[in-house]
């Protein structure tokens, strides 16, 4: 597999954003729980408008290190700066107006049961208290967004496991983050649904090239992220031309709370690290 | 071994304390600064208060019906069948009025805070909400705390008047008494002592039964055996502190209210 980044396509819209300085830095990251260390050491940073995908196997600490992104967690050892504030120490209180610059879309969705989906959705705006017109509209567009208009006035509890990430991810996205969080978006969804949830996650990177995490074991959700783009024309992800990759779709791979892998898929596929080989196989 | 894990056994409860202690100054406090959710407030004293009232009142009654046979039986040895209304009455409005109030709602109430924030917390639900930038303290816990102080006076009202009901229609239906005298006496011979003493009770039973609702539900962990847990380990350990704050706060307010 020989990988080339779609910037080497003129006219490409998969061209990579300019730097103003990384989202989230993580420097020599650790964090346990009565045990061994759950991350150890970890060295990252996302940068505006990259999507960097992270991967490993389950139990490895995928979740707890994008916890520790938005300050849910807190790192025994190493400093963790986002929006280019250190959060390690960071009091509770002054955490939640940071939060609320970030989207996070939680592993089975995190939906709230007793509210309906227009008020999962635009929890975020009653609570700022948002004229009800407003709320309801932003929540349709949002809803649009993951073409579930249909599901305003239901509950939770009546949506399948796929329409469910979806809403989470309408929830996530209603205030325009500036940073996006996804926890294992996909995991344990059928194919199908897995794949609709992909390409909106693709339609987010190529319309509002907000910068993302997403944690993921799958690996064929990682290629689709890179070896796809959003068409708005067609209103559907297209596969890029053969050999082409989303140039601000990077990896990064987990072995045991240690970062083993950082770079493009490119560099993943070339990788001749054992734990990284055998995960691709 | 042995002393091993009663060492572990130990320093687990002195944390558990020390959580919990930090957890209840921190929901009490929170009340004296923005934001204040007032609606949850509502919600809330709405589902503890009025969801409480039936079987606040049915065991109110049958607790001042039982008060009013027993009593009966035995001070009719004496001749003294005329101070049952005396008897129910500082006895329901001292003691029985606001513990078994605290008790009752604690078992309803209790169990379903720990059970719902249990809940919330094994479906990540409490750290969405952390993640949209709203505080579970601020929005879930001190309205709970709050609620259940306010409406476990009232309803501990409820209980001592539904307790003095209940004597009054044992002693005039079954022990074939005078109503007048029962009600008579049971009027009589409170003092305001009895009343301060019967009305701050709830204020702390309140306080207790809701922070370890809370305390519990949101230190669940375990998926939905863990909920169970929380919700067996709020309602023993809620029960037995309101039984045994009451015997302090007895001792306490006697002392104080016999300085007046």
């Amino acid at each position: 597999m020989n990988e080339t980044p779609a910037s080497s396509q003129p006219g490409q819209s998969t061209a990579p954003i300019a730097d103003a300085g990384p989202v989230v830095i993580f420097r020599n990251v650790s964090i346990a729980f009565d045990g061994p260390p759950v991350l150890d050491n970890i060295s990252f940073s996302v940068a505006q408008g990259e999507t960097r995908v992270l991967l490993g196997p389950a139990g490895v600490g995928k979740s707890v290190l994008l916890k520790l992104v938005n300050g849910l967690l807190r790192p025994d050892q190493g400093c963790i700066e986002l929006f280019g504030e250190d959060i390690s120490h960071m009091p509770e209180e002054q955490l939640f107006p940071l939060r609320t610059r970030t989207g996070m879309v939680f592993q089975e969705g995190a939906l709230f049961d007793s509210l309906t989906v227009r008020d999962n959705v635009a929890y975020q705006l009653i609570q700022e208290r948002v004229p009800d017109d407003e709320i309801d509209r932003r929540v349709r567009d949002a809803l649009r967004f993951v073409e579930l208009e249909e599901t305003f006035d239901l509950f939770p509890a009546s949506l399948s496991g796929g329409m469910r990430r979806r809403v989470a991810i309408a929830r996530a996205l209603i205030r325009q983050p500036e940073l996006l969080l996804y926890d294992s978006p996909t995991g344990g969804l059928d194919p199908i649904t897995s794949t609709t949830i992909i390409e909106l996650i693709v339609k987010e990177r190529d319309v509002f090239h907000t910068p993302s995490l997403l944690v993921t074991h799958r690996l064929q959700d990682a290629f689709l992220l890179c070896n796809h783009r959003f068409e708005p024309q067609l209103g559907r992800m297209v596969p890029l031309p053969k050999g082409i990759t989303d140039p601000n779709t990077t990896f990064l791979m987990l072995e045991e709370g240690r970062l083993i892998f950082d770079g493009s898929l490119h560099e993943l596929v070339k990788s001749n690290n054992k734990f990284v080989r055998e995960f691709l196989a | 071994m042995a002393i091993a894990t009663i060492e572990k056994t130990a320093k687990n409860l002195v944390l558990t304390v020390q959580d919990y202690s930090l957890f209840a100054w921190r929901a009490f406090t929170n009340l004296y600064h923005p934001p204040i959710y007032w609606p949850e407030f509502l919600v809330q004293a709405d589902i503890i208060g009025v969801g409480s009232l039936s079987i606040v009142v049915l065991s109110g009654l049958s607790t001042g019906g039982v008060l009013a046979l027993q009593s009966a039986a035995t001070l009719s040895a004496f001749g003294a069948t005329a101070v049952t209304g005396q008897f129910v009455s500082l006895t329901m409005i001292r003691e029985l009025g606001p513990v078994l109030t605290g008790v009752m709602v604690s078992g309803r109430n209790a169990s379903s805070m720990a059970s719902e924030l249990g809940s919330m917390v094994v479906t990540e639900q409490i750290d969405a909400m952390r993640a949209l930038g709203v505080d579970p303290m601020r929005k879930l816990v001190t309205p709970r705390i709050f609620s259940s102080i306010f409406t476990l006076f009232f309803l501990t009202i409820v209980a001592d008047a539904c307790g003095i009901a209940g004597g009054g229609l044992v002693t005039v239906f079954m022990n074939h008494q005078n109503g007048t005298q029962y009600f008579d006496m049971a009027w009589e011979h409170l003092r305001y002592p009895d009343i301060i003493q019967g009305l701050v009770k709830p204020l702390f039973f309140g306080y207790i039964l809701s922070s370890i609702g809370c305390f519990y539900g949101m230190r669940t962990s375990g998926g939905t055996e863990g909920v169970g847990r929380s919700t067996i380990e709020a309602v023993v350990w809620a029960s037995v502190l309101i039984i045994f704050v009451d015997f302090l706060l007895t001792q306490v307010l006697l002392t104080l209210l016999s300085m007046l």
